[in-house]
């Protein structure tokens, strides 16, 4: 679904978003009101100047409309690859930008991603993964790589990894297995303006995506392993 | 002297806490492995890469974490970041005076992609609830595989890092770079130009390292100390700081080419001279020119 479609769904009461290269933002009216927007198209690559334009959007957010929920919707491939992105200290700026949803997320805004066409590797750790609650389209693609180039890295075969992946959610592409992981919380499906109004309703909540995943069995150890860690004698 | 790039995760621990002050949590007796890893017939560890623990750092109640880059380039699976996650909110709950992370990695591990990928965001959330809770998180990076993918980005999120000229700091990693965009973009055997765009001394330079020493573990510890009363600030005003810092950083440097033109800018003279002077040197040297 492209972003203008997606809009008209989420918001049939209307929106108002202005598009500008890659980049777009601006506010749609829900049924619980307001709604801030920040979002990419065309699977934008992240860089160093579509971090910085989102980081500045959510600062000028909490400075002018404190607590308005914040929608993400981005849709990106990744990463920038590039010389001059690292010697510019794009991590950093992939941190500046999680540094402000979290100032956001302490002053009460509500934060939620919506993955409606594409999230992958670092693009999708630097955007929707921040959300207090990370939704997605049923048809989005989400990964970290695909198995051929995983196969090539890690020298397991490409059989071998086709296979397991029939079972196991640990490493192939794809959102389901996401959503069997707890990073994505649900597939939004029908009334997508609806879905958005429950998103609004759900309380502030801890990180609880590993127990998320435990739950679905996706991620069995996770949840275990951080608790035992947490309260360990000694 | 003891050199910080070549100890294991163990030994940088050993060195830089108060001697003997190191407690391991889920220790290798434990066998808390990757069963995914078991699963595709690869050696598993069984720390998993990654040492948490308590301890003291000069006197003061620290806990602190270490990553092996001897296994698997200390990437992050299930295991190791759920490790982290967990030494994370104990932090919250005990309230340490800080908590130390002795960062090795090449980012998520593959053969757990998913896995490694929401522990890299799981991590990400637990630092930023606890800096907003108060505990101040130190960063050191010195090691062979340096600090790239996920966890580079959780280095910046971090009140403040350490850096040695060996230590290196980005997202994508020089080869992952020229494996997909040719050599011509980046020459990941090129070294000088490695060290130049990602070493320490460049982030040092950009102020993304707050200090930058020489590669032992003795001086690793004595900035680690230096910065143990560091006050997490994720204020409006800090963060709008911020913003304009780095959006002053793209305006001054987004043209350049090379970390040289950025030195240039600087106002540092004969800025190819840098990456041969030994780190005191270079701290002297580049004193109030630093962006």
């Amino acid at each position: 679904m492209d972003a203008k479609t997606l809009l008209e769904k989420l918001f049939p009461n209307g929106s108002e978003v202005a598009f500008d290269g890659l980049y777009f933002a601006g506010t749609g009216e829900s049924s619980h009101g307001k709604v801030a927007i920040i979002g990419s198209i065309d699977a934008a690559p992240i860089g160093v100047e579509l971090a910085f334009r989102m980081a500045g959007e959510v600062l000028r957010i909490v400075r002018d409309a404190p607590g308005r929920p914040i929608l993400l919707l981005v849709d990106t491939q990744g990463q920038r690859l590039s010389r001059r992105d690292e010697l510019l200290g794009i991590n950093g700026y992939m941190a500046h930008l999680a540094k402000c949803l979290q100032l956001a997320r302490n002053n009460g805004h509500k934060i939620i991603g919506l993955v409606y066409s594409e999230a992958v590797s670092g693009g999708f750790l630097a955007s929707s993964l921040l959300s207090d609650r990370c939704y997605a389209l049923p048809e989005s693609q989400v990964r970290v790589m695909n198995l051929p180039a995983m196969s090539r890295i890690t020298k397991i075969p490409l059989e071998r990894l086709e296979e397991l992946s029939k079972s196991s959610p640990v490493f192939a592409p794809g959102v389901k297995n996401y959503l069997k992981m707890g990073a994505v919380n649900s597939l939004w499906e029908g009334d997508l303006a609806q879905r958005l109004a429950e998103a609004l309703d759900v309380p502030p909540e801890g990180d609880s995506r590993r127990q998320w995943g435990e739950e679905r069995e996706g991620r069995k150890l996770a949840r275990g392993v951080a608790e035992r860690v947490r309260h360990a004698a000694g | 002297m003891t050199s910080y790039y070549e100890s294991s995760a163990r030994e940088r621990l050993a060195n830089v806490l108060d001697p003997g002050s190191f407690h391991e949590f889920l220790p290798p007796t434990e066998r808390v492995i990757s069963t995914h890893l078991v699963q595709l017939e690869t050696p598993a560890a069984f720390d998993d890469g990654i040492i948490v623990g308590r301890g003291t750092l000069d006197g003061r109640p620290v806990l602190a974490a270490a990553q092996e880059g001897g296994f698997m380039g200390g990437a992050v699976g299930e295991v190791h970041g759920a490790k982290l996650v967990g030494l994370l909110e104990r932090a919250r709950d005990e309230k340490p005076a800080a908590v130390l992370l002795l960062v090795e990695s090449g980012g998520v591990r593959l053969h757990e992609a998913n896995a490694g990928l929401i522990g890299v965001s799981e991590i990400m959330r637990a630092v930023l609830a606890l800096r907003s809770a108060g505990v101040p998180v130190l960063v050191l990076d010195g090691g062979q595989f340096g600090c790239f993918g996920g966890m580079g980005i959780v280095a910046r999120l971090c009140d403040a890092i350490v850096m040695s000229e060996e230590g290196r700091l980005g997202l994508s990693g020089p080869e992952v770079i020229e494996t997909t965009c040719g050599v011509e973009e980046f020459d990941s055997r090129d070294r000088a130009l490695v060290w130049r765009t990602v070493g320490g001394k460049h982030r040092y330079l950009l102020g993304e390292a707050n200090a930058l020493v020489a590669d032992n573990v003795a001086a690793f510890r004595k900035a680690a100390i230096s910065l143990l009363d560091t006050k997490p600030d994720l204020s409006l005003e800090a963060l709008t700081e911020e913003h304009e810092k780095l959006g002053a950083r793209l305006e001054k440097f987004g043209a350049c080419r090379d970390a040289l033109d950025i030195w240039s800018a600087l106002g540092i003279e004969a800025p190819e001279g840098l990456p041969l002077l030994e780190a005191d040197a270079f701290v002297a040297k580049v004193a109030g020119r630093r962006a």
